[in-house]
């Protein structure tokens, strides 16, 4: 009965490249702006302006071609994709068709039916668009144009991936390439990593691909997974009755779970790409990549392995602090300070993970120092705080990013080390209370735990916890 | 003194020497605009009040020595498709009709740098599209020499205004001919620049790999100290090209004894007027007088230049006019339904008949299918067109040919056979396929009285090899120009 089938997909892939100003202006780029206040006329699509290509743009997009593992196409050339919108102020986006800077590269992935590569088609330069915002007290639409020229780059991948785990293994692939190389923050919740989904299926051990459709709308790893199990389900259903896959852009309405047709094929519009007279041809030396390849950073899989030789820290610790350029800087410039590696692992994987996730932050947006993650783990070692004080310490930190060894010293936080000071204090929560006392010496081992309790709080938690103990033990 | 009847570089000296001043100077001009522009019309827009206010501060800076320039205080006419801060620019199109620039294009900008003083915009082929002026949406200009004749175009207002004294020089621009076929037909100087030598920034595109700003004035000593002014590399365009040898001027010398002299036979067959090769023709006879070597030579493939240029110049144009859709600024119709309703109605009522006819024609051999067949072809023709011109230039100094097959032709004659307008671009449109430079010079009178244009025409970056050239036809030629009547 049942036909078996498998899922194909392909993806594409946009990232908005980290450069300072956009591709062909010297326009901020920068997120947040009042409407139409990071514009001039280039980038406004101004009569008589003209396009000028950002460098950093070609470097960014070489280092992520060369750590994709593509072949550069050292003379490539600007195209001009034809089409009417009102966010597209000139009416022609500029991109590339038909000689894309990167071309022919592969990247290696990793699920839990082995490892595999996805072939990279090609990756492109082009420059995004505005926004549209309806308004609805006028009933009208405006357009801003801050984010018209921001760079993005589009990564095409080979039709190679067969299911969900495959395509997520693939973008935390580019992801963590491209956060490695300090190119994006690829961030899909923000935007600054989009990718639409080509998926067809057919029957296992079919030669020829089935009808495909193209997938957008898809704002995070997991509706991307649900997307793909959703389109997956509706072919198979469409095949299944005797019908066809029409070849269309759909939506994917996260929230219903579902996705609408938005264009069919023969609604495909001629974007008349023709080579962009405005802009030069780019002819790329050798010297040029060279350099790039030369500023290549340690990816991730270097780091891993480096780091099972360098530190004695468990192996899951070593993935997590990996999976962010980000975090894995701030663990060795943290241990270069002479933290132990334990230590800081620690205060990364616990502390650090909790607030995180309570702040619905991501590790790149960390900003506490290595310098005051050491100085705060200097103290803890010389036990000049004990660990509550410590965690508690660590929150300020984490917001602020203080001297914590200023910060200890004006709120007065020390450890007392004083025995003769603390002995007074214990002897007095002894003569407090009895009751837990007569427990105690009834056998009542537990009680102690309520009488230590009862001395850290006297001394506003600034007394070793190891010392109260002793203490109260050598007084009952 | 006679003001009007001077050149720019006597009267930018009569200025700097105190026996004009520069309000004298604009006042002279306006009052000839005044006095003429009902007739000729040349302009789209005159600044009075701009231009008079600018007159007394350059004034200041030339008494203070700060401006110091041979062109300081000399009005000029700019073509109305180069944008100019606060001054209206329409490129004569309804669909620009309200159009205010925010900032200045760079040749204008250098311009004002050395103390021009804009006395407005003047008229042109809508877009730039066309070859009499015809096309404009505010009316036809008028040839000064004959009123009942094109004054030749896309830059005819420029011309036009130049030969009539409406002002002492003017920027004009030059896709497929657009200067010196103007230039030829109104008996003034015309130059298209090599690529890339002047800033296309705030040029607003119809061809952009073909586009060139240049001078149209009334002798080459203007000619050459304008283009020293306005050439410039500019980072703001890509197609900018960094060159050293700016120094036009130093080229005004009158001798040409040696210099390699091509004739195309090519330029010399079907099509041209008797009247028009005689007088060119003549002109190669006096520079071979003085101490030139003219020589006949093929150089082939002209024919292919005219539909090289039309898909290329129409593919550019479709794309580069996208823009201009009511959104952002310019004309929007008044009554529509939803946005596609909306571009539709405001580019079919923004746009006239002959730009219609280019964004059609663009769009058609860009379409998908036909990318190979017309655009691409037109790509290899066009570097063919190149190569005949490099073999032509390793055995010459300077090409010598007519600028169009005729005199200017009688208004309305044109429009009504667009493709024998296209046809009288042939000499013209392979300079800009190549990127050369190209000069116009008047070298004669036809029988109706109207001016006949030598084309001089080097290898890149050889514009001091033209001006040279031009300025020793132009001593041997004696004095040209026409009187303003009455």
């Amino acid at each position: 009965m049942a036909k078996q089938y498998e899922t194909v997909i392909g993806l594409e892939v946009h990232v908005e490249l980290a450069t300072k100003t956009k591709i062909f202006c010297g326009c901020s780029t920068a997120f947040g702006g009042e409407p139409n206040t990071h514009t001039c006329p280039v980038c406004t699509g101004m009569p008589g302006s003209l396009p000028v290509l950002n460098k950093q743009v070609l470097e960014y997009a070489v280092a992520v071609g060369l750590a994709t593992n593509c072949t550069i196409t050292q003379s490539c050339k600007f195209d001009r994709k034809n089409y009417f919108y009102p966010d597209n102020p000139q009416n022609y986006q500029i991109s590339q068709l038909y000689l894309p800077i990167c071309r022919n590269g592969k990247v290696e992935i990793e699920t839990e039916t082995g490892k595999k590569y996805v072939g990279i088609h090609e990756i492109h330069m082009e420059e995004d668009a505005g926004k549209l915002i309806h308004d609805d007290w006028e009933d009208c639409s405006l357009v801003d144009y801050n984010r018209s020229g921001v760079p993005l780059i589009e990564i095409v991948s080979e039709p190679d991936m067969r299911s969900s785990e495959e395509v997520i293994a693939y973008l935390e692939k580019l992801r963590m390439t491209i956060q490695y190389l300090g190119a994006s923050d690829c961030k899909l919740q923000e935007g600054s990593m989009r990718a639409d989904v080509n998926l067809s299926v057919r029957e296992v051990g079919a030669e020829q691909f089935g009808t495909r459709t193209e997938m957008k709308n898809l704002n995070s790893f997991k509706a991307i997974a649900r997307a793909i199990e959703g389109e997956r389900e509706r072919q198979i259903d469409l095949l299944e009755s005797g019908e066809k896959v029409i070849q269309e852009t759909r939506r994917w309405d996260d929230g219903k779970g579902e996705s609408y047709a938005m264009r069919s094929k023969e609604d495909a519009q001629d974007y008349r790409y023709f080579p962009d007279p405005d802009l030069t041809p780019i002819v790329l030396d050798d010297a040029f990549l060279e350099e790039i390849r030369s500023r290549q950073p340690e990816f991730r899989e270097e780091k891993m392995a480096r780091y099972k030789e360098e530190f004695d820290i468990p192996e899951y610790d070593i993935e997590i602090i990996t999976g962010s350029k980000h975090m894995a800087d701030i663990f060795e410039a943290t241990v270069a300070l002479g933290s132990q590696p334990k230590k800081v692992s620690n205060w990364l994987m616990v502390e650090t993970l909790r607030l995180l996730k309570e702040k619905g932050m991501d590790p790149e947006d960390i900003r506490f120092s290595p310098e005051n993650l050491a100085k705060l783990i200097k103290m803890t070692d010389a036990k000049e705080i004990n660990s509550s004080v410590a965690k508690e310490v660590f929150e300020v930190l984490f917001d602020q990013d203080m001297d914590p060894e200023k910060y200890v010293e004006e709120k007065g936080l020390k450890t007392v080390n004083d025995e003769g000071a603390l002995k007074k204090t214990v002897e007095e929560v002894i003569a407090a209370n009895p009751q837990s006392v007569e427990d105690y010496r009834n056998g009542k081992e537990k009680a102690i735990g309520f009488l230590v309790g009862q001395t850290m709080k006297a001394m506003k938690g600034k007394a070793d916890p190891g010392m109260v103990n002793r203490l109260l033990k050598e007084l009952l | 003194m006679d003001i009007l009847s001077m050149t720019a570089v006597s009267l930018g000296a009569a200025i700097k020497k105190k026996e004009v001043t520069v309000r004298e100077a604009v006042e002279a001009a306006l009052d000839r605009i005044g006095e003429k522009e009902k007739e000729y019309h040349c302009f789209v827009t005159v600044d009075r009040e701009g231009a008079l206010g600018k007159a007394d501060e350059v004034q200041k800076k030339i008494n203070e020595g700060e401006l110091t320039g041979p062109l300081a205080g000399v009005p000029v006419a700019i073509k109305d498709n180069m944008c100019t801060e606060g001054l209206l620019t329409t490129c004569s199109s309804k669909i620009l009709g309200n159009f205010i620039p925010t900032f200045s294009s760079e040749a204008v900008r250098n311009l004002q740098k050395a103390g021009a003083v804009i006395l407005g915009k003047t008229n042109m082929d809508e877009f730039a599209m066309g070859s009499t002026t015809e096309t404009s949406a505010f009316g036809v200009t008028k040839n000064p020499w004959n009123p009942e004749h094109v004054p030749g175009g896309s830059s005819g207002g420029s011309a036009a205004a130049v030969a009539a004294g409406e002002c002492f020089y003017a920027l004009g621009s030059d896709t497929g001919g657009s200067i010196r076929q103007p230039a030829s037909f109104c008996g003034v100087v015309g130059l298209k620049p090599t690529y890339g030598t002047v800033s296309r920034y705030g040029l607003i595109a119809y061809g952009s790999s073909l586009d060139q700003i240049g001078p149209l004035c009334k002798d080459v000593t203007d000619c050459a100290a304008i283009m020293e002014i306005i050439a410039s590399h500019d980072p703001k365009d890509s197609t900018s090209v960094e060159r050293k040898d700016l120094d036009f001027t130093s080229a005004l010398v009158d001798d040409v004894k040696g210099m390699r002299i091509g004739i195309p036979r090519d330029y010399f067959g079907e099509g041209l007027d008797g009247e028009v090769k005689k007088a060119v023709l003549a002109a190669a006879k006096a520079l071979e007088e003085k101490g030139a070597i003219v020589e006949e030579f093929d150089l082939s493939l002209v024919e292919y230049a005219i539909p090289t240029y039309y898909t290329i110049a129409a593919a550019e144009a479709s794309s580069n006019l996208e823009r201009f859709d009511g959104i952002k600024y310019g004309y929007r119709t008044k009554d529509y339904e939803g946005l596609h309703n909306m571009y539709k109605k405001t580019r079919s009522e923004g746009f006239g008949a002959e730009v219609k006819r280019r964004i059609m024609l663009g769009s058609f051999v860009l379409s998908s299918g036909y990318y190979d067949a017309y655009y691409l072809k037109a790509l290899r023709v066009k570097a063919l067109i190149k190569e005949a011109f490099d073999q032509a230039f390793s055995n010459y100094d300077v090409i010598l040919g007519p600028v169009a097959p005729t005199t200017a032709p009688k208004l309305g004659e044109s429009l009504l056979d667009p493709i024998k307008m296209y046809l009288g671009d042939i000499y013209t449109i392979s300079v800009n396929l190549a990127g050369l430079p190209g000069l116009s010079i008047p070298c004669g009178l036809d029988e109706k009285g109207l001016p006949i244009g030598l084309q001089l025409i080097g290898d890149c970056f050889s514009e001091k090899k033209l001006i040279r050239a031009a300025y020793a036809y132009e001593q041997a030629r004696g004095a040209f120009g026409r009187k303003e009547g009455k």
